[in-house]
């Protein structure tokens, strides 16, 4: 007991007591909805960062269940002025819960070997101190009100409490504030609950005050700044020097370094491996392209990184090249930084290219010019928008500019991950009458890659190579147009503008495949 | 290079959460104020020349022009009459005067007008046309003439141009805060409900199959081939809703998605609408495409390139129709020689006469009573008892597309199942593009819950701010940034935009459809169904009819 009147159970009888049990009973609400939201957001982080959900969500939630009843058995050893040790085991769960989710991040993109340890040893903690804290509260209250009252309110508000936060945490706290504020906006609560209890009980415990606030504003500067910080992350977690990043009009690009290795993210989605591009590039065009000596103009539409370009420009006879790609900032970025321009040999400064910045369906519908050669190089069909790129309807746009003799080569997929997605493509450019000729290649950053060959006559295999390849070899490319057992042609139905259902069997192939690369 | 796009969830928005904006949004009492209405204009189909009809008047007329046709409106049922006129150009009418389409607006198309702004055209009403089942031969028959239908116009499945195709995905429903894919509510729907559905839609196949002695269909479309036996009659005599407890069908997803149709085809709820015409609309189509399934053909402006592809075929007759727009008919007369129509000019403030052997009425037939001194009584006690629904369209300007939503994608149609309109269609729909672009969305209402009279004096008294305060409530419900997106939002009002088929109408059409004397109709109105197919059924079916009469018919299309 305290004359200070900071002194549990006779400071409260001399206040009034149905006040002070119903702001109890308020801040139970509160530690129990922080309580459980720590526990959600480790649990959503963990699936976040390690993937398989069930698995991390089923251990979190045990481990911290197992370490709150830790916490519970252990508030049986503390003892003396119970509303300070509640004061002070709410700033704890609020700072060390609060900061959970940037600590784990952080953890996670520095160096993910010790995350899962660290994760556990983080849950455990919160948990221990969340499992003191409504043994503490019971306590406090015990000599207020009867215990088969007692029982039944604190626990109700304890429910109560996990209900609201369950419904919060999916439904608005996760979509608006993401998971690094909504594990520091709980701790903001606990310390909240905290300085709460510090007036209730009349307290001018200065130090302890000190502190309590101290906690708050590092909580609240942690929230402020939770968008930088989640920044400086990511360039972490791409585990190599992020030496470009921006939000364009259309996508996210980042492209990384290590050592010699360059690499384009878009959307978060690899396009390129410089290791292995080539592979993929010398694919696309050779092929194809290779077979038409008499070959001027050139359409190439995606690939503003300009590796399809670099290949075509090795051609002498080519005279003009259009390179139609939506996003300006793609082919600004290609055609200007020293490091990817150098990857790519300037092909976008070539005087023979000609860059259109535009969707490449309504330059193709606004133009009549025909072409010998054209690339279909655009991302995967894995919304309605992006499959109409990959319809009978685009196809026949397309066949109105091939000129005669002319050439058409589409980026189709993996015909392994997604077998059906592949040969569909394949059936719906012939579905337009187009001659097609499917093949594959290897490239280690994606597996097996496939590209359909099509042209009013069917196309043949070239005899020849321009000089400098590193992985096309005429004495290997008949392999490249042989699918072995696990990638033969699968019936499949053109993909219609209407039906489309190309989408959502690419959408299923790469669900199964486990994702997308 | 090759990506697989998967659906992109920024990293640093889900761990970080989108800053002040979500954090106003976590806080209650900070939402801000809502912006500003977008500009736009109120328009009204046809209320303000209608009413002046009525108002009457006219000065005598100064001018008597004779032609072989006078066709009175100038929707798709006139249109429709003009164009199987000039097919039949040779025998008819080169050689003598044009025949005449006299138009009260200044544009035609009727239910099927469209607008246009710097962003795309986009319907005023009607907006697509379902596949055409093998019966509608006239539709066929156009829609192979404008070389949307391809090889044999005949064909069970005939193969149709991909762009007119609505392309994937058609529909979406707002539903529990999520969009799913189709109409029908599935998306939280109990199993016995989805097993009712099923049962349901089981129910309106055979209804669909079913055809009568002489092998008819029961319900085909236009309605003139349908069959008859008496316990298909009986539906007219009930309505959807009572039909559908009748029969065991109660569960409330059913019933909402059944009075979606209802109010969607007729403006009426499937409280009111005659079961006949509700099983009439799930039974009906069988116009099935060569590889496309059950499709409907539409385009940004609607209905709109019907409208203009009638009138690219009827402009291949050069000199056989003089179209006449802004002319309001306020007086018919029909002897046993011939027809007389008086038209008050609007442009020049005078009125004219028009003689005529055959007269086509193609305008909406309340009016014809208007007009008609001589109407017998029982014909025009026909007509004043076809009810007509009103509608309102709001058409909206949207500087890019609505954000996603949780859920399927955006798609041509939308629907919000709590919303009081009938949702919104998406006028860009038939692009093939990546970047959002400016869009336009076509908004529908339909009042089922007030009479007729009472929906149309409230849209008289609206301004375009109350209802575009209105519509712009509704659709945030689904779309927060709907206020930020829009740059315009223009209303267009249809006083009487379709027929109600209430209990009982098939037995007026019967009566309707023998016409009055020299003067045909071909509207609509007369089937009974605001659909497409009856508007051009009535008026192909009016012109051989008087080719018929002038002896220089060759072969039906109806």
């Amino acid at each position: 007991m305290s004359d200070s009147g900071f002194g549990g159970a006779v400071a409260f009888e001399s206040r009034v007591p149905a006040r002070l049990q119903h702001a109890l009973l308020a801040s139970v609400f509160v530690i129990a909805s922080c309580g459980l939201a720590y526990e959600l957001v480790a649990a959503a982080l963990a699936s976040y960062l390690l993937g398989d959900s069930i698995t991390q969500f089923s251990t979190v939630i045990g481990a911290y269940l197992f370490a709150m009843g830790i916490g519970s058995w252990l508030s049986r050893y503390i003892g003396g002025d119970l509303a300070r040790r509640f004061v002070e085991v709410e700033l704890a769960v609020g700072m060390l819960g609060g900061f959970t989710a940037m600590g784990l991040f952080l953890a996670f993109a520095a160096h993910s070997a010790p995350f899962r340890g660290l994760l556990y040893l983080s849950v455990l903690a919160v948990g221990v101190l969340v499992g003191l804290e409504i043994p503490l509260v019971m306590r406090i209250l015990k000599r207020e009100v009867r215990f088969r009252d007692l029982v039944s309110r604190v626990l109700a508000v304890d429910y109560l409490g996990a209900l609201a936060v369950s419904l919060a945490f999916p439904l608005l706290l996760v979509p608006r504030l993401g998971l690094m504020r909504s594990g520091l906006l709980f701790g903001l609560l606990n310390v909240a609950v905290a300085l709460w209890a510090l007036r209730l009980f009349g307290a001018r415990r200065r130090k302890l005050s000190i502190l309590a606030w101290s906690c708050f504003a590092l909580l609240l500067g942690g929230f402020v700044a939770a968008g930088k910080i989640a920044d400086a992350a990511e360039g972490w977690i791409y585990g190599d020097v992020v030496i470009h990043a921006e939000d364009s009009s259309y996508q996210r690009i980042v492209v990384t370094r290590w050592r010699n290795e360059v690499r384009l993210f878009l959307n978060r989605n690899l396009q390129f491996s410089s290791r292995d591009e080539y592979r993929y590039h010398e694919a696309l065009v050779h092929p194809g392209l290779a077979t038409l000596p008499r070959a001027r103009k050139v359409l190439v539409m995606g690939g503003g990184d300009g590796f399809a370009l670099r290949e075509i420009l090795r051609y002498p006879q080519i005279e003009s090249i259009v390179l139609v790609d939506l996003d300006p900032a793609m082919t600004r970025l290609f055609s200007s930084a020293p490091l990817l321009v150098q990857l790519n040999g300037g092909a976008l400064n070539d005087a023979r290219v000609r860059i259109v910045n535009d969707d490449a369906a309504r330059w193709l519908e606004e133009h009549v010019d025909t072409f010998d050669f054209i690339v279909a190089d655009f991302p995967d069909p894995s919304s309605f928008a992006l499959g109409k790129l990959y319809s009978t309807g685009f196809y026949r746009l397309v066949k109105q500019h091939l000129a005669p003799g002319g050439r058409l080569v589409v980026q189709s997929t993996s015909p392994y991950y997604a077998r059906r997605s592949f040969w569909t493509i394949v059936a719906t450019l012939d579905a337009v009458g187009l001659k097609t000729a499917p093949y594959h290649a290897l490239v280690p950053s994606f597996g097996e890659w496939g590209y359909v060959l099509a042209g009013e006559e069917t196309p043949t295999l070239p005899a020849a190579y321009p000089q400098g390849l590193r992985f096309l070899t005429v004495a290997g490319t008949a392999d490249l147009f042989h699918f072995p057992g696990d990638m033969s042609r699968v019936p499949a139905e053109p993909n219609r503008l209407d039906e489309q259902g190309l989408v959502r069997v690419f959408e299923d192939e790469w669900r199964e495949a486990g994702g997308p690369q | 290079m090759a990506g697989s796009g998967g659906p992109a969830v920024k990293r640093r928005d889900f761990l970080a959460g989108c800053g002040a904006a979500g954090l106003a949004g976590a806080l209650p009492g900070c939402a801000p104020a809502p912006p500003a209405l977008p500009p736009g204009e109120l328009a009204r189909g046809g209320l303000d020349a209608g009413h002046r009809v009525r108002a009457g008047g006219f000065p005598p007329p100064v001018e008597e022009i004779d032609v072989p046709v006078l066709i009175v409106g100038a929707g798709i049922g006139g249109l429709s009459a003009a164009w199987r006129l000039c097919r039949n150009e040779a025998e008819f009418g080169a050689a003598r005067n044009p025949l005449a389409i006299l138009e009260l607006e200044d544009r035609p198309g009727g239910n099927a007008r469209y607008g246009e702004n710097a962003i795309c055209r986009y319907p005023l009403g009607a907006h697509y046309l379902p596949l055409p089942n093998q019966e509608a031969r006239a539709v066929r028959a156009l829609l192979a003439e404008l070389g949307v239908l391809r090889g044999a116009a005949d064909a069970p499945r005939p193969e149709y141009d991909e762009r007119y195709l609505c392309h994937a995905p058609q529909e979406r429903l707002y539903r529990y805060g999520l969009w799913q894919e189709g109409l029908l509510p599935r998306l939280g729907v109990p199993t016995g409900e989805l097993e009712q559905q099923e049962r349901f839609f089981a129910r309106m196949a055979q209804f669909r199959d079913a055809r009568d002695a002489s092998g008819r269909r029961a319900f085909a479309l236009p309605l003139a081939y349908c069959g008859d036996a008496p316990e298909w009659a009986a539906l007219d005599r009930l309505a959807m809703r009572d039909w559908m407890l009748g029969e065991g069908f109660d569960a409330p997803s059913l019933h909402w998605y059944v009075d979606y149709a209802c109010r969607d085809d007729y403006g009426t709820g499937h409280d009111k609408v005659s079961a006949w015409a509700g099983v009439h609309y799930f039974a009906c189509r069988a116009g099935w495409g060569g590889e496309a399934g059950e499709a409907v053909l539409t385009a940004p402006e609607g209905n709109g390139w019907l409208v203009d592809g009638l009138q690219r075929q009827i402009a291949r007759s050069p000199g056989a129709v003089s179209f006449h727009s802004g002319q309001a008919v306020y007086a018919l007369r029909q002897s046993s020689g011939g027809c007389e129509v008086e038209a008050w000019d609007r442009a020049r403030g005078v009125s004219l006469r028009y003689r005529a052997r055959h007269i086509i009425w193609a305008a909406p037939l309340f009016l014809l009573p208007h007009v008609a001194s001589a109407l017998p009584a029982d014909l025009a006690k026909d007509i004043a008892a076809v009810s007509h629904a009103p509608w309102l369209v709001a058409n909206l300007s949207l500087k890019a597309p609505p954000a996603p939503g949780a859920g399927a994608e955006l798609a041509w149609d939308n629907v919000l199942q709590d919303g009081e309109g009938l949702g919104y269609v998406v006028a860009t729909h038939q692009r093939i593009r990546q970047a959002p672009a400016p869009t336009v969305l076509t908004y529908y209402r339909a009042f089922p819950e007030l009479a007729p009279a009472a929906a149309r004096q409230l849209l008289l008294e609206r301004t375009r701010e109350e209802w575009a305060r209105t519509v712009l409530a509704e659709l945030a419900h689904a779309h927060h940034d709907i206020h930020d997106l829009v740059t315009r939002l223009d209303v267009f009002r249809h006083g009487h935009a379709m027929a109600r088929p209430l209990p009982g109408f098939r037995d007026r059409t019967r009566r309707l459809e023998a016409g009055w004397g020299r003067v045909r109709f071909a509207h609509a109105d007369v089937s009974g169904l605001s659909l497409f197919e009856e508007a051009n059924y009535r008026g192909v079916r009016a012109a051989e009819d008087v080719l018929a009469a002038s002896g220089h018919l060759r072969t039906r299309l109806t």
